[in-house]
């Protein structure tokens, strides 16, 4: 699939879950409860995705090409036949990196105004 | 786990079933995780925002297919808004009328509860009720909470800087307070008022035009024919009561000398029923009352009867009649928008086969599928709805025409929310049906047949849908040419009727004088000659001259004949129009002189009684025997006929008018006959009659600077306003007629053209074979021509039916009239033949090689 900057930018900014969605999948293909439990571990516990938020993203992300159900299968062992795997496409990829250097920048913008996180 | 999966089913199927296995295993894995409870609370709270989320995402989707697809197909997009707007906004104008004029409730509290009480005599069922049987029907019956009289007249307005003629209602102190209204400013006359302090009401027409809206006139003092009157209200604007034209109420008092006559029949009864007593119960307690009264009163009573009707059927069954056959052509309408919009559908899908094929083969399931075209038909059916919404608006205000006079209503009715409603789900059923069908066969195993290249589009079962169809419209469209076409020939007739007097070049105006003032006959006779001697000196008057009531200005002003000797008989067969009439009258207004002489100058009270009658009236009293000289008791004299005039048809051009009689105006006591003392002046000119009308009012101010001029209208108009309820209704027929045939005209061509495109293999083939084009094109003129008969044999039989429904509409025309039939059916047949000539000018034109060649 090809794509242009414009199509990138036409997404952005990207809704949270589908960014989270993003992430986790950068590292490997995964299946859906693979992905909501990667976004609670990797957020401390502070986001947990419904099943229905989850999937109605997937939906609309498999649309829009940024990512594609997997055809590759884990080792046959730990492979359950009936779940879904979805990889990242390189259009998601692509998003992916905008939105993090967008969201990179809004930080170097708000550090610069003094705005500092709080340390607890 | 079931029960899971039967929450699953908010989320639109293809959804589900994408998803619906994980989501449960999801789930499952949630159960283990949280716990049983904890799970389910959070399912709930997950599912029910996601569901509604997808469901718009969906939406969305197909609106945007459906945009973009209609942008692509704007001939269709706009064929289809236009139908659809035509049907919804015709059945929205129509039944927004009808059921104004004939469902609604008036609007008076309680309004069901509320009845006239008339008199009957023989010939009239609704007869006006003398003042001593309303006191008696008071008196003795107790079906009712209260009951009322009024009467109409008008007075005139003296003090602003022209006098103005008001109408004005006469009610007895308890009528309003029946009615259950109340002022908008002040209050309504009570019991609590007296004759001894003559008070007003006006209405909110008058207030607005005559005080300027000014709230600090309650109180104020006017003159209304001479009679000082303090104002103590005003209405509000929706207080039609008696009819919609009444500009101020005062009360009505019944003395002695009112009360003494039992046969002067002058008041209208209103009746509210008592809590708990039945229209029925109320209805025999006035025959039993009026049997009572009949045998106190056996000479006067004789031939009298009583009937109680609701306030609701005081509207006559033509008025019904010209309704509801307008409601049948609205709704002949509505099929045919229904059957055309199912027809372009049915053709719509048929070229979009191969594309819901590819979208199918793609992966859409039938869900998807069915979804998307649902959606195109709703957008469809709201684009045109919200158009007939447009229609409805622009076409009531032309149907007001046929909102009877007689009703105490608006004039003009709003828009029904309801009705539109309905009209919008009969359009939108048949648009999601229509729009359906194709997507039925898209899902089926013959889903891939689509795609395959070379496939003859189109098939068999559904030509056949489309041909019904088709009948269907060439039937409705038959219907209302026939229908229209009765119509228009019973206009053809009642135009042609001799109403017994020239109308053209007469102009008519209206000076009604205050009874008390030109109480004595020589007062107001001075007032005649001195006006009529200076309109008649105008140029280009050729005459002028005054009578009681210009012809079908009035229907009543019927008097019993005496035969000298005998008893006068209360009976239809016996009685005669009763008009004062100024020498000339005759001549002005167009009425010939058969024989004998006019009235003349010097017939007074001193010179013997005499009168002018029609050849009716001769003919009935002394048929073979010359009338001239003979005698007959007539308004309290003996009168002796001089002369005899033609007929006229006073009470109207549908109706059955009287014999007619006309007294000389001097030939009456003072203060006798008042409501015959003449009033309508009429003129006849050579010039254009409208353009005398400032002179004469001029010349009206000079001789009585306090008597105003009203009801200005030429004696055309007047003629005309006999058919104008008709012709409005007319004109709207006629052009959903046209309509409809134009509709059916494009259906016939729309798939025919079709025909030809998806045989033209097979007309291909024919004509390499060696069929004739002649021969080619009469095939497609044929199969044309057999579907419109098809429609037509149906639509003659149901519009025959409908004639007869109308029957009493058609004056003269019967419902199974040859020529109108056999018009409208050529007109239909011709129609057809013109849609049939381009595709069957095209089948014959079809290249055999290219056909054969894109197989």
């Amino acid at each position: 699939m090809t794509y242009t900057p414009a199509d990138v930018d036409a997404l952005l900014p990207l809704p949270p879950v589908s960014f989270h969605i993003l992430v986790a999948l950068a590292d490997g293909d995964r299946h859906g409860y693979a992905i909501i439990q990667d976004v609670e571990v990797r957020t401390d516990g502070e986001l947990r995705l419904g099943a229905g938020t989850l999937y109605r993203s997937i939906h609309r992300m498999l649309e829009q090409g940024l990512i594609a159900e997997s055809s590759r299968r884990p080792a046959r062992a730990v492979d359950d036949e009936r779940r879904r795997y979805y990889r990242l496409t390189p259009f998601g990829t692509a998003v992916a990196r905008a939105e993090t250097r967008r969201l990179t920048q809004l930080v170097r913008l708000a550090r610069a105004r003094g705005l500092m996180p709080e340390t607890t | 786990m079931r029960l899971y999966r039967a929450l699953l089913h908010l989320y639109p199927s293809s959804f589900r079933n994408e998803y619906g296995d994980e989501l449960t295993r999801l789930f499952q894995q949630r159960i283990a995780d949280e716990g049983c409870a904890a799970a389910w609370l959070g399912e709930i709270a997950d599912v029910v925002p996601n569901a509604i989320a997808v469901h718009g995402d969906i939406l969305r989707q197909d609106m945007r297919y459906t945009l973009r697809s209609m942008r692509r197909t704007p001939g269709f997009v706009i064929t289809a808004m236009l139908v659809v707007a035509l049907g919804v906004g015709a059945n929205t104008a129509a039944f927004t009328v009808a059921d104004f004029v004939l469902i609604r409730p008036l609007p008076f509290p309680r309004s069901d509860r509320l009845v006239k009480i008339w008199e009957r005599t023989p010939g009239y069922a609704r007869m006006e009720v003398s003042p001593p049987n309303y006191r008696d029907w008071k008196a003795l019956t107790t079906s009712y909470s209260g009951m009322g009289a009024y009467t109409t007249n008008a007075a005139n307005l003296v003090g602003g800087d022209v006098p103005r003629r008001l109408a004005t209602a006469l009610v007895t102190f308890d009528l309003m307070p029946l009615l259950g209204v109340n002022a908008l400013l002040g209050r309504t006359i009570t019991p609590g008022d007296s004759l001894g302090n003559p008070v007003a009401v006006l209405s909110y027409a008058v207030w607005q035009s005559q005080f300027g809206g000014d709230p600090s006139v309650i109180g104020r003092v006017i003159r209304l024919d001479g009679t000082p009157r303090v104002l103590i209200g005003v209405m509000p604007p929706t207080f039609n009561f008696p009819t919609r034209d009444t500009d101020v109420w005062v009360p009505l008092g019944l003395g002695a000398p009112l009360l003494a006559d039992r046969t002067n029949n002058l008041l209208e009864v209103l009746g509210r029923l008592r809590p708990g007593v039945s229209f029925a119960q109320a209805a025999s307690e006035a025959q039993m009352v009026n049997a009572q009264l009949a045998q106190k009163y056996p000479k006067e009573l004789e031939n009298t009867g009583i009937s109680v009707l609701h306030l609701r059927d005081e509207l006559s069954s033509k008025s019904r009649l010209l309704l509801l056959a307008l409601c049948g052509a609205a709704l002949c309408i509505l099929l045919l928008a229904c059957a055309n919009l199912a027809n372009l559908l049915l053709a719509r899908a048929i070229a979009r086969q191969r594309e819901l094929s590819v979208r199918s083969a793609l992966g859409a399931g039938r869900e998807r599928i069915v979804r998307q075209l649902v959606t195109e038909s709703v957008v469809l059916a709201l684009l045109g709805g919200g158009a007939g919404v447009l229609v409805a608006k622009l076409a009531i205000p032309a149907l007001t025409e046929l909102v009877p006079e007689g009703l105490p209503i608006a004039e003009q009715p709003t828009l029904d929310g309801r009705i539109l409603l309905f009209a919008a789900l009969v359009i939108g059923a048949t648009g999601i049906a229509f729009g359906l069908l194709p997507a039925m066969r898209a899902g089926g195993a013959k889903a891939f047949a689509g795609l395959r290249s070379g496939v003859r589009e189109g098939g068999g079962r559904r030509q056949r849908a489309r041909a019904v169809l088709v009948a269907v419209e060439v039937a409705a469209s038959v219907v209302l040419l026939i229908s229209s076409g009765l119509l228009v020939r019973t206009m053809w007739r009642l135009q042609a009727v001799d109403p017994g007097f020239r109308a053209d070049g007469v102009l008519k105006l209206r000076t009604a004088l205050p009874y008390q003032k030109y109480a004595p006959t020589l007062r107001r006779a001075d007032f005649y000659s001195r006006v009529l001697a200076r309109v008649r000196a105008l140029p280009g008057v050729t005459s002028a001259a005054y009578t009681s009531f210009a012809p079908m200005t009035m229907g009543g002003g019927v008097w019993p004949v005496g035969t000298i000797g005998q008893p006068v008989i209360r009976d239809n067969a016996n009685t005669a129009s009763l008009r004062f009439v100024t020498p000339r009258y005759f001549e002005t207004i167009g009425i010939p002189i058969r024989r004998g002489r006019d009235v003349e100058d010097a017939d007074d009270t001193t010179r013997t009684f005499v009168a002018v009658v029609s050849e009716s009236f001769a003919q009935r009293y002394w048929p073979n025997e010359d009338a001239i000289g003979k005698r007959f008791g007539f308004a309290f004299h003996q009168r002796t006929v001089v002369g005899i005039v033609g007929n006229v048809r006073f009470r109207g051009i549908e109706r059955q008018s009287e014999p007619q009689v006309y007294l000389p105006t001097k030939q009456v006591e003072d203060s006798s006959l008042v409501f015959y003392a003449p009033n309508d002046l009429v003129v006849r000119a050579r010039v254009t009659p409208a353009s005398l009308a400032p002179a004469i009012r001029q010349i009206v101010r000079a001789v009585d600077p306090e008597q105003p001029v009203s009801d200005v209208e030429l004696m055309t108009g007047v003629v005309a306003a006999q058919t104008s309820s008709r012709m409005a209704q007319l004109r709207v027929l006629g052009i959903l007629a046209l309509v409809a045939l134009l509709l059916a005209g494009v259906g016939l061509h729309g798939l025919l053209a079709f025909t030809v495109s998806a045989r033209s293999q097979e007309i291909g083939v024919r004509l390499a074979l060696g069929a004739q084009s002649r021969t080619i094109a009469r095939m497609i003129l044929r199969e044309g021509l057999v579907l419109t008969l098809a429609g037509v044999i149906p639509g003659v039989a149901i519009a025959y039916a409908g004639g007869r429904a109308m029957q009493s509409l058609l004056v003269g025309v019967k419902p199974g009239d040859a020529a109108t039939i056999g018009a409208a059916v050529a007109i239909c047949i011709l129609a057809a033949i013109v849609g049939c000539l381009r595709p069957a000018l095209r089948a014959s034109r079809v290249d055999p090689i290219a056909a054969l060649k894109s197989e």
